[in-house]
């Protein structure tokens, strides 16, 4: 039966407090998640960590889900945000560090993170400015314009204009990496 | 090509670039997030009493708290805390616990407001200040995940406060809490909203967590424990008594993460996992911090102490490779362990060439030197001028010295000039004042270009960048400033990295350029920590021999029944990862020796705390069945694709000198101060005897510091 309920009644069932519900929703959607997760941040570890971060508040979260979008549309926009999240305590962190134990922890984490971005596009990404990669993230994860921008929180158009212009700075890159 | 034909490319490269979840981590993060949806359930239906409090959190949140006070402060207010214990709650002792926080834009002046928030928030249980209880389970969640990803376990303090924090609240804000909502209240800004919560709220610029914690995360959450002392909350105030002085110790870490580090390595049965491997690692930081603690009164962290960074600061006189041998030379020798008579102790020292100080090339050295106002400081400037002066005094007449300083505009401070005029080049050191901003590219750019106007066939061209990381102008691209480094690497010029100083560091750039240079990068905080790294280790910092340095034993479920490494969690590899060349790893200099132990169980040893199975076939090795493991390095030659291979058979008969066994002293100790380990009733007098008896020639003194500092520890630790 839980294999063929619909994500909007899982969801309302875990919202209710049906354990067995939530545990069939995100198993469903786990995989995807990581995905989303992992081209959100560009490397394995943390994707995982931003993945953990994700789980851990679901449950909560979820009671704040209204039924008012897709249950997709609604994890992906917990997705996105927690990686804003995660994005801006790490740059908070950072401005705010003062001691030389904190570069060498994140040097640390940069070789981690290094050993995981192991390929040109992933680089690539990674360079794009936040809004860009974001969008990109989804748009290439097979979320359409107008989803995408919903789980954004800005208009299709701006989604559309983004994609463009993160392709033209992807092409850009390519064309000085391919030049030196 | 249409615009959409190139999407579908990119979308296929992406698939193919994408991994699957590890099977591991989604099962624990399936179960972390179920466990967490059943609390919530539970309590939703049976709030916890106010007044009670999670077990673990007293300590956690004062031990994060700790973290949070960057030393100097945090020396003050801990020595304070020591002396006083519950005095901490007298005024006198709330100034001095306050003080370091006051640098901070939130303002710890005014308890009143955060009281008012504590009040309030018991006071309204759907107040979204008050997380839901979810928060608590986070740091379990991180540990448990923590085995592989060191990053996860130093995740965890962080998480702790939370746990803590909402503790004594969640009683009553547990009872029926809706997610959180943009809350417009005035006194918001005092708390810090938890991440998670954060996320639902932030489009509202008054919960904006960017707007009120403009402080690392522990900061913020000290100045919320810190503020309600005042007005009669006495109990919140215990929190901060100490359950012992180890406890209590105070901690010098600049900030939660500033301690990357897991969980002693486990016990490893051989028969179920024979391989281990991990990076080398030649840092020293941990050493340093372990020093400066000691040395002002205070046992370190125990998360401050990495044991391979505490042994791999001293040099070690192993066999040096001779010539035509490869750019190192491994030595294994055996020893019993010293904390447990039934054990063995493996050492692995890896000795990097040393090569003929005489032989080595010519230098041509640019000192990129930041003399923007954050310089003027006694601990960065001048101590920059002294060491910078130390080194000159090392440098050969054929070597040559250009400086550049970079502030608001940069210049060419000392065209190059030949090392044998020393006139000419303290002078212009001392010539150098502060003043201005900073900019980091123009610097680096004057810098490089000078460099490859020095360079010449056969020279060895390296530019030695010294700030205290504030790249605060021209940073507007970081990675293009990387990309740039990383490209006159490419050219043949390298990069060094030394922080002087702390307060403003950047340090994600500088730790970017470190590593895109190819560089060591160096913290020096005194003049003797300059000399170590720029006089005795000169060759060791200028001429990299070996990079992505791993090591793989295996050993041999026939001869030994378990063994555990000692240190290197934060350095450990898959071991697939050994023979993949595009994984990094640890870089070894010229003259800079590693050392690895091991402790190994034999099959007939009493210690043995596992008992052989019954039913799987005993794995025999199919040769030399008497050998006690295979030991495995990869490297790659400076600036080389492809990895080398070296193997050698450990067969348990290697005898251990003089420098390993004072490895063996100092892993003991890092050990003791680590709280971590077997070591049984094998204390700090048994390390001190050990590592006298094995202090060797140590023209330079650092064995006898060490000795020192362990009677140090030993007095604190008593206290």
């Amino acid at each position: 039966m839980r294999m063929m309920a619909s994500d909007e009644d899982l969801a309302k069932a875990a919202a209710q407090g049906d354990g067995a519900a939530f545990a069939a929703l995100l198993e469903r959607h786990y995989d995807r998640l990581f995905r989303l997760c992992f081209r959100l941040t560009g490397a394995r570890a943390e994707a995982e960590d931003l993945c953990q971060d994700i789980c851990a508040a679901l449950p909560a979260k979820l009671r704040s889900w209204r039924g008012e979008a897709r249950v997709t549309t609604w994890l992906w926009r917990v997705a996105v945000n927690a990686a804003h999240d995660r994005r801006r305590r790490r740059a908070t962190y950072r401005k705010a560090s003062d001691g030389w134990g904190d570069w060498e922890a994140a040097r640390q984490a940069d070789i981690a993170d290094g050993r995981d971005r192991t390929d040109w596009l992933l680089a690539a990404m990674a360079r794009l400015p936040e809004d860009l990669r974001d969008t990109m993230a989804l748009v290439l994860d097979e979320v359409n314009h107008a989803e995408a921008g919903a789980i954004l929180g800005v208009s299709e158009g701006t989604v559309s204009w983004r994609v463009s212009e993160a392709k033209k700075r992807l092409r850009a890159l390519r064309a000085t990496e391919e030049a030196r | 090509m249409t615009p959409d034909d190139d999407l579908d490319d990119l979308r296929s490269a992406l698939e193919q670039v994408t991994p699957k979840p590890d099977p591991a981590t989604r099962a624990a993060h399936l179960r972390l997030a179920q466990e967490n949806f059943d609390r919530l359930q539970g309590a939703a239906h049976a709030p916890r009493p106010s007044s009670e409090r999670p077990r673990r959190g007293a300590w956690s949140g004062a031990r994060d708290m700790m973290n949070a006070i960057t030393l100097r402060g945090g020396l003050t207010a801990t020595t304070a805390l020591a002396a006083c214990g519950f005095l901490v709650l007298t005024p006198a002792g709330r100034t001095l616990l306050l003080e370091p926080f006051e640098r901070g834009e939130v303002s710890a002046s005014d308890p009143a407001p955060a009281l008012a928030a504590t009040e309030e928030a018991v006071a309204r249980p759907s107040d979204p200040l008050a997380p839901a209880p979810e928060e608590a389970s986070l740091p379990q969640a991180k540990v448990a995940t923590g085995d592989e990803d060191a990053r996860s376990v130093q995740a965890a303090p962080d998480l702790a406060v939370q746990e803590e924090m909402p503790g004594d609240l969640s009683g009553a804000a547990s009872a029926e809490v809706p997610e959180a909502e943009p809350l417009p209240d005035p006194i918001a800004p005092v708390w810090v909203l938890p991440p998670e919560e954060a996320e639902a709220a932030p489009r509202s610029p008054s919960a904006d967590p960017e707007a009120f914690a403009p402080l690392p995360p522990a900061v913020g959450r000290l100045e919320r424990r810190a503020a309600p002392a005042p007005g009669g909350l006495l109990s919140r105030g215990l929190v901060l008594a100490p359950r012992s002085m180890d406890s209590l110790a105070p901690l010098p870490t600049p900030s939660t993460e500033s301690f990357a580090n897991a969980d002693p390595n486990p016990l490893k049965v051989t028969a179920e996992e024979p391989v281990s491997t991990f990076s080398i690692d030649v840092d020293t930081a941990s050493y340093g911090v372990v020093r400066q603690s000691l040395l002002s009164g205070a046992l370190p962290p125990p998360d401050a102490v990495r044991t391979e960074e505490m042994v791999n600061y001293f040099p070690y006189d192993y066999p040096a490779p001779e010539a035509g041998e490869g750019p190192f030379r491994p030595t294994v020798s055996v020893m019993t362990t010293p904390w447990n008579p039934d054990t063995r102790l493996v050492a692995i020292g890896l000795q990097g060439q040393r090569p003929a100080v005489e032989d080595r090339p010519p230098l041509n050295l640019v000192f990129l030197i930041d003399t923007s106002g954050s310089m003027d400081d006694p601990r960065k400037l001048p101590l920059l001028r002294q060491s910078f002066g130390l080194m000159v005094g090392e440098l050969r007449p054929e070597d040559q010295v250009a400086i550049v300083a970079y502030a608001g505009s940069a210049g060419l401070v000392l065209p190059p000039t030949p090392a044998s005029d020393r006139e000419a080049i303290l002078g212009a050191l001392g010539g150098l004042t502060a003043g201005g901003s900073t900019n980091g590219q123009g610097g680096l750019e004057q810098a490089y270009d000078t460099a490859r106007r020095m360079a010449s066939e056969g020279e060895v061209s390296r530019v030695i960048l010294a700030t205290d990381g504030d790249f605060n102008v021209g940073l507007s691209d970081p990675e293009g400033l990387e990309d740039y480094v990383a490209q006159e690497r490419e050219s043949g010029v390298f990069l060094s990295v030394l922080g002087f100083g702390r307060g403003n560091l950047e340090d994600a750039t500088m730790q970017a350029l470190a590593q895109n240079g190819n560089g060591q990068a160096a913290y020096i905080d005194s003049l003797q920590e300059a000399q170590k790294v720029l006089v005795d280790q000169l060759s060791g910092e200028m001429f990299p021999i070996a990079q992505d340095v791993k090591v793989q034993v295996e050993w041999n479920s026939a001869t030994i029944a378990e063994y555990r490494v000692i240190g290197y969690e934060t350095r450990a590899l898959r071991r697939e990862d050994f023979a993949n060349d595009r994984v990094d790893a640890g870089e070894l200099g010229a003259g800079h020796s590693v050392t690895a132990l091991y402790e190994v169980t034999l099959v007939d040893s009493p210690a043995r705390l596992t008992e052989p199975l019954r039913y799987q076939p005993e794995r025999v090795a199919q040769a030399g069945s008497d050998e006690w493991g295979l030991l495995r390095l990869r490297w790659k030659e400076p600036g080389g694709e492809q990895s080398q291979l070296f193997e050698t058979p450990i067969t348990g008969t290697e005898e251990a000198g003089s420098e390993a066994h004072f490895a063996a002293a100092v892993a003991g100790w890092a050990q003791i101060l680590r709280e971590g380990g077997p070591l049984g009733d094998w204390g700090h007098e048994d390390a001190i005897g050990l590592a006298t008896a094995n202090r060797g020639e140590d023209p330079f003194g650092y064995r006898t510091e060490a000795v020192r500092l362990m009677r140090l520890s030993q007095s604190l630790s008593q206290r």
